[in-house]
């Protein structure tokens, strides 16, 4: 039985988009010395919501030159206190911004509102209350009794979770005493424009966070920067060997949170209403892009025919459409040129020999989407099993014994999360234990919090954000 | 003749001051004690303050009632509510601060700078134990890599109710300092006041009232520890002693001894404590259990 649903709508009024916005240097919005612009556009609706200035060389260095000064002056000779009390304040102000902020941030990246209101922010707000009390606690988290800042960090973050993804760069850098530079992705700046607002509003001391907006060129200009001495990226692999190639040689320390093609294996005595809800989730969050989604779902053959009934089953309740609607499970995917990369990818997978399935969807007219799509038969040898497709596609495998299930899991590239079902819980910690992933979820998927270090093995990258490990990545050890 | 120019002129220094009365705090709610006894709080120069509720025994078993009840809520929220709560907690005292500093002032009677440094160093302690609440088991746990096919972990747990005296010259750092990490670690917390300088402890408990703590996670009693403390020793309800703020070397012994029948825990007393240095984890270690987990590894 079918339900119909009025609509949802969550009112836009809240938000107030400026036709365009400068570069964040020093505390103050200024203009591009590059005098070049962009636009970036709501993916649901292909409105332009905003011309935005695109950074270059003059820009960069101007803003490492401000995050160099704050280093030196107020930033870097500040008490750990006092720190930690500024950290308190944006967490709060989060907070306090939390329902503009969401619907900022769905206007502009095109995920489901609800995602944003009670998954993304609400995690932003916890990310920086977590490391606000760090600040102060640096000699506790094991890092020798004195632990120093870096200096000057680059961080260049994706447009899959772009508030998020800002948080969980800028929150540990300034709670070890770094001040940053951060570039927000070319078609998601918006909401980190209004954390730099945000900065302002909590009287952070200039020059503490810089906010610069562009494409792959200013990342680039960046992160080459010789003036900066910490490099963070999230994004994917291949730009990110290009970073690791970038600062041979140099001084600067790097982490990197790379790509990912995670197994979600499901064994015989999974609970399997419980199992379907993860596998959904794992792969149908955020529109698929998320880079350690479950994209790769793992069957123990025994019980695949009855999966598979249910996981369709389950789709074809899915609600895709308008991201502002509560009642949205599936978004706008973030722009046409991802569109155009799922597209191909799925196409490469017809062309292969797996079999496709969607439940029956109506996409709107405008916009960029993607139906929730199923690959049955898929081996190991096809592309749409081995390459991240960061979309609502998912390719199904099947297996006999557990060792085979761990043997196609690790069977990529990619190392950074995994997914086990199983009512057994020394089959969990038995398959956690060979998994070659930096984070596996048992009998749950895409669970975040800023306690839980998050971060891969292998071509996923290296480092760590979240927990006292995260911290890692942001200070020098003391003897 | 108007009626109002037969009356002396009104103006705001002649302003009658309404005084305020100070009562226990227990549950999350302000009671007299049931003794129905006070006694006389003076400044540090012998002027009279105000008439404190001198809690009776049964104040103090209520009390228990009260934590243990507290407990179960506090104890079973996250790590991160906690945090949260107690983060408020510090941004109600900063809102508070004027009368922080006049209370601590009146009752400590050193110079103003120095009551104001000192509810300054209260506050941002506060702040500093907010931030412990979801770091502790990440910096006191352990993931144990057992000789066995074996997952075990160990994970610090709060032990319960703990009976506190608070430290009796250090009427607000001093009792933050001991209550802080108490509630930090998932406690709840029975406290005496400071004796003879109670009235800071009164204003943090109307803090506490309203920062979204739930009732009963602290209460705070006022009157003598000596007569007050031996009940709560010997009290099967409480897990914990903390015995900062007892001077008397005997009546500490006595209350170790006494605490011993049900195995509590004890925190010695500390009478020459510097409130103003950093402090250390070792009250974050102090009324927590270790847990330990083992689950088998195997298909």
């Amino acid at each position: 039985m079918a339900f119909e649903y009025a609509p949802a709508p969550e009112s836009r009024s809240i938000v107030d988009i400026a036709s365009s916005y400068g570069l964040f240097i020093n505390g103050e919005f200024v203009d591009a010395k590059s005098g070049t612009t962009f636009k970036t556009i709501n993916p649901a609706t292909e409105e332009v919501l905003a011309d935005v200035s695109e950074a270059g060389a003059e820009d960069v260095d101007r803003a490492v030159a401000a995050a160099r000064a704050a280093y030196e002056g107020p930033w870097g000779s500040m008490s750990g206190r006092d720190r930690s009390k500024y950290l308190f304040r944006l967490a709060r102000l989060i907070q306090e911004r939390g329902r503009e902020l969401a619907v900022l941030e769905t206007l502009d990246n095109g995920k489901p509102i609800r995602e944003s209101r009670d998954v993304d922010i609400p995690l932003v707000a916890a990310h920086f209350f977590y490391h606000a009390g760090w600040a102060d606690k640096l000699e506790h988290a094991g890092y020798g009794a004195n632990p120093r800042s870096l200096g000057v960090g680059a961080q260049v973050i994706p447009w899959n979770f772009p508030l998020l993804m800002l948080a969980w760069k800028v929150a540990p850098a300034l709670a070890c005493g770094n001040t940053v530079v951060l570039k927000p992705a070319e078609t998601t700046p918006l909401t980190a424009l209004a954390f730099a607002e945000i900065c302002q509003q909590a009287d952070l001391p200039p020059g503490v966070v810089n906010i610069l907006t562009g494409a792959g060129e200013t990342g680039r200009l960046l992160v080459e920067h010789p003036g900066v001495d910490k490099v963070a990226f999230t994004g994917s692999t291949d730009v990110g060997k290009a970073i690791q190639r970038a600062v041979a040689g140099t001084e600067k320390s790097l982490t990197l949170e790379l790509g990912g093609k995670a197994a979600n294996i499901v064994f015989d005595d999974a609970p399997l209403d419980q199992a379907i809800e993860g596998i959904v989730n794992g792969i149908f969050f955020n529109q698929g892009h998320v880079c350690c989604a479950g994209s790769r779902l793992l069957l123990q053959e025994s019980i695949a025919d009855e999966a598979m009934a249910s996981l369709k089953r389950r789709l074809a309740t899915l609600r895709l459409g308008d991201p502002m609607d509560k009642n949205t499970d599936i978004g706008a995917i973030n722009s046409a040129e991802q569109l155009a990369r799922i597209t191909a990818l799925a196409d490469a997978g017809d062309a292969e020999g797996a079999e496709r399935w969607s439940p029956p969807c109506d996409l709107p007219d405008h916009g960029y989407w993607f139906a929730p799509t199923v690959f049955t038969g898929v081996t190991q040898a096809h592309r749409i099993a081995r390459e991240e497709i960061f979309g609502p596609v998912l390719s199904v495998l099947t297996f006999r014994t557990p060792e085979e299930a761990i043997e196609k899991a690790n069977n990529t590239p990619y190392g950074l999360s995994a997914g086990v079902w199983t009512e057994k819980g020394s089959r969990i910690l038995w398959a956690a234990d060979r998994l070659r992933a930096g984070v596996v979820w048992a009998n749950t998927f895409n669970k975040f919090d800023p306690t839980s270090p998050f971060g891969g093995y292998k071509e996923s990258g290296f480092g760590r954000e979240g927990g006292r490990q995260g911290l890692g990545a942001y200070l020098k050890e003391s003897s | 003749m108007t009626a109002s120019s037969m009356e002396p002129p009104v103006t705001s220094s002649e302003r009658v001051a309404v005084r305020k009365t100070y009562k226990l705090f227990v549950g999350g709610a302000f009671p007299r004690s049931e003794s129905g006894r006070t006694y006389e709080v003076v400044s540090a120069e012998g002027v009279f303050l105000a008439n404190a509720a001198k809690a009776s025994r049964k104040d103090a078993r209520d009390a228990v009632i009260a934590a243990r009840k507290g407990f179960a809520s506090w104890s079973s929220a996250t790590a991160y509510n906690r945090g949260q709560v107690l983060y408020r907690v510090a941004e109600v005292m900063e809102g508070r601060r004027a009368q922080f500093i006049a209370d601590v002032h009146a009752a400590e009677g050193s110079d103003e700078a120095a009551a104001a440094a000192q509810v300054d160093a209260a506050i941002d302690r506060w702040v500093w134990y907010a931030g412990w609440t979801d770091k502790v088991a990440q910096v006191l746990g352990s993931a144990n890599p057992v000789a066995g096919p074996y997952f075990d972990f160990s994970i610090p747990e709060p032990t319960g109710v703990v009976a506190a005296v608070a430290p009796q010259d250090s009427s607000l750092l001093g009792l933050v300092s001991v209550l802080g990490p108490i509630v930090a670690t998932g406690n709840a917390a029975l406290v005496i006041a400071s004796t003879a300088r109670p009235l800071p402890a009164i204003t943090l408990s109307e803090v506490l009232a309203t920062s979204d703590v739930p009732g009963g996670t602290v209460n705070i009693l006022t009157g003598d520890p000596a007569e007050i403390m031996p009940w709560l020793a010997s009290h099967a309800d409480v897990n914990a002693l903390d015995l900062t703020g007892i001077d008397d070397r005997e009546v500490a012994t006595e209350l170790e001894r006494e605490a011993a029948g049900t195995v509590k825990r004890v925190r010695r007393s500390e009478p020459n404590a510097d409130w103003t240095a950093e402090p250390g984890l070792s009250r974050l270690r102090a009324f927590v259990e270790t847990k330990t987990v083992w689950h088998p590894l195997g298909v």
